[in-house]
């Protein structure tokens, strides 16, 4: 059964989602990843502000490829999470709520995310022409010069994800695969 | 002596970039789909399902199967009686890359420096790796690496008295660490022998390989599949949710070591397995 999920990711709609839930989101997100987080928590160590309202927002771990003539954007799959650990505490303390990605988080990140009433969604990995045809429009906010790390705004349309990591810390990476050994073992 | 001019080998590498990008190998789409219908967990059927429809889109509308286009590998196997004519061969191998990463819109994901970054704009240069073989003809392999799976990857230096268990831990260790980064279903290459750096190779080889092959040992044949087997015991699934697909192929390759050594590398490629050849 598939929620629908209108952003933005308010503290109340965060606390509907629960891991394991498979949704489709509309609505608008940022694209970062590595250079640019990196940019973003040196803009807010000196007490500058973001390119962007971080309250409520959804980031997603993306570079697409460059849109051919004619596209909104090229290819545009999740890459892996992981390597945003060290900065997504400090995104979500200034109120950026969602997180799109794939693979792993530190415990650290689930922490804030539980003190920050977060949520980490899965995109499929490899899947970036299929993902790509969720995004309707894509606009750039900042860093042009990092290439395809730039920080985009997109407006996204059932895009297809599934709750990995809720608010309260449940994890489907943990439940997903216990789960299902438990059940062949049955 | 056989001539060939640079100008064949940038066009044939711009092709093949812009080939192995947009339409995945059929080796890798039968094991997928032969996967997908054997899968058994609920959420990892329709993660196949989107897996299959994103090629399927890729093949049709002629875009990149995943945003990550990777680092080109290059793999030049070049009979010794070519002479490379009309240029820096090189540099020929970069152009085709800069002109394929460019006319495909493919993304340029190369950084100038590993340390201090800084990306080089036309994703060169390439990782080349050349082979002297035979013959007046050059074999060129282009495969695409992306880094979720590249950063998955391992290498440890056995111990001869480690023995064939010795391989079979490091391999359910190594895709167990791994878990859902990078991108499972993923396909396994296993490089024994050699020396540290001729491991590694030996294992980005093996991800080369057609997934429809086997070692030509049937020692290694068998264990070929008894440890893809073994790792779709794991449970980690179709993006590490759960399920039975966590890798659709493992490939090994070997070469004699030294009395004192048995290196094992082990490169970990997701389903987005790309390799494509041409022979000039």
């Amino acid at each position: 059964m598939e929620k629908r999920v209108q952003l933005p990711l308010t503290e109340e709609l965060a606390k509907t989602l629960k891991a394991g839930d498979t949704v489709l989101l509309t609505g608008y997100i940022y694209t970062s990843r590595d250079a640019g987080h990196k940019r973003m928590c040196e803009t807010l160590a000196k007490g500058e502000p973001l390119p962007f309202d971080p309250t409520d927002a959804t980031i997603y771990y993306v570079g697409p490829t460059p849109a051919k003539p004619g596209q909104v954007i090229g290819s545009a799959g999740p890459t892996t999470s992981g390597r945003m650990d060290a900065y997504a505490p400090t995104m979500m303390s200034v109120g950026a709520r969602g997180m799109i990605g794939k693979g792993a988080r530190l415990p650290e990140v689930v922490e804030a995310m539980k003190k920050y009433s977060g949520v980490y969604f899965g995109a499929i990995g490899g899947a970036g022409a299929l993902l790509a045809k969720q995004i309707k429009s894509s606009e750039l906010v900042a860093y042009e010069d990092l290439g395809a790390e730039a920080l985009r705004k997109l407006y996204v349309e059932d895009m297809p994800l599934v709750v990995i990591i809720d608010c309260e810390g449940n994890n489907l990476y943990e439940f997903g695969p216990a789960n299902y050994l438990a059940q062949k073992g049955n | 002596m056989r001539e060939i001019h640079v100008n064949s080998i940038i066009d044939t590498i711009e092709k093949l970039c812009i080939d192995a990008n947009t339409h995945l190998p059929c080796d890798v789409k039968n094991a997928i789909e032969r996967c997908r219908a054997c899968e058994d967990g609920s959420i990892a059927c329709g993660i196949l399902d989107n897996i299959i429809e994103n090629y399927n889109i890729a093949d049709k509308e002629n875009v990149p199967i995943c945003q990550d286009t990777g680092m080109a590998c290059v793999f030049l196997e070049i009979g010794q009686d070519v002479h490379i004519v009309g240029g820096d061969l090189t540099e020929a191998v970069n152009e085709g890359v800069r002109r394929g990463y460019a006319n495909g819109y493919l993304r340029k994901s190369v950084v100038k420096d590993p340390v201090r970054r800084g990306n080089t704009g036309d994703n060169t240069p390439a990782m080349i790796y050349t082979e002297i073989v035979p013959g007046e003809n050059v074999k060129i392999t282009i495969g695409p690496k992306g880094f979720g799976s590249e950063n998955m990857s391992a290498v440890r230096m056995f111990k001869p008295s480690a023995g064939l268990q010795g391989i079979k831990d490091f391999i359910i260790e190594t895709v167990q660490a791994a878990g859902p980064n990078p991108c499972p279903p993923i396909v396994i290459g296993v490089g024994i022998g050699g020396t540290f750096d001729k491991a590694a190779l030996l294992a980005k080889k093996a991800i080369m390989r057609p997934l429809d092959t086997h070692h030509p040992d049937p020692y290694y044949a068998d264990l070929e599949t008894e440890m893809l087997n073994k790792v779709n015991e794991l449970g980690i699934g179709p993006q590490g949710f759960g399920g039975k697909t966590t890798a659709i192929g493992l490939n090994i390759e070997t070469l004699p070591t030294h009395i004192a050594g048995m290196p094992c590398a082990i490169n970990i490629n997701c389903h987005v397995t790309r390799h494509k050849s041409e022979v000039l």
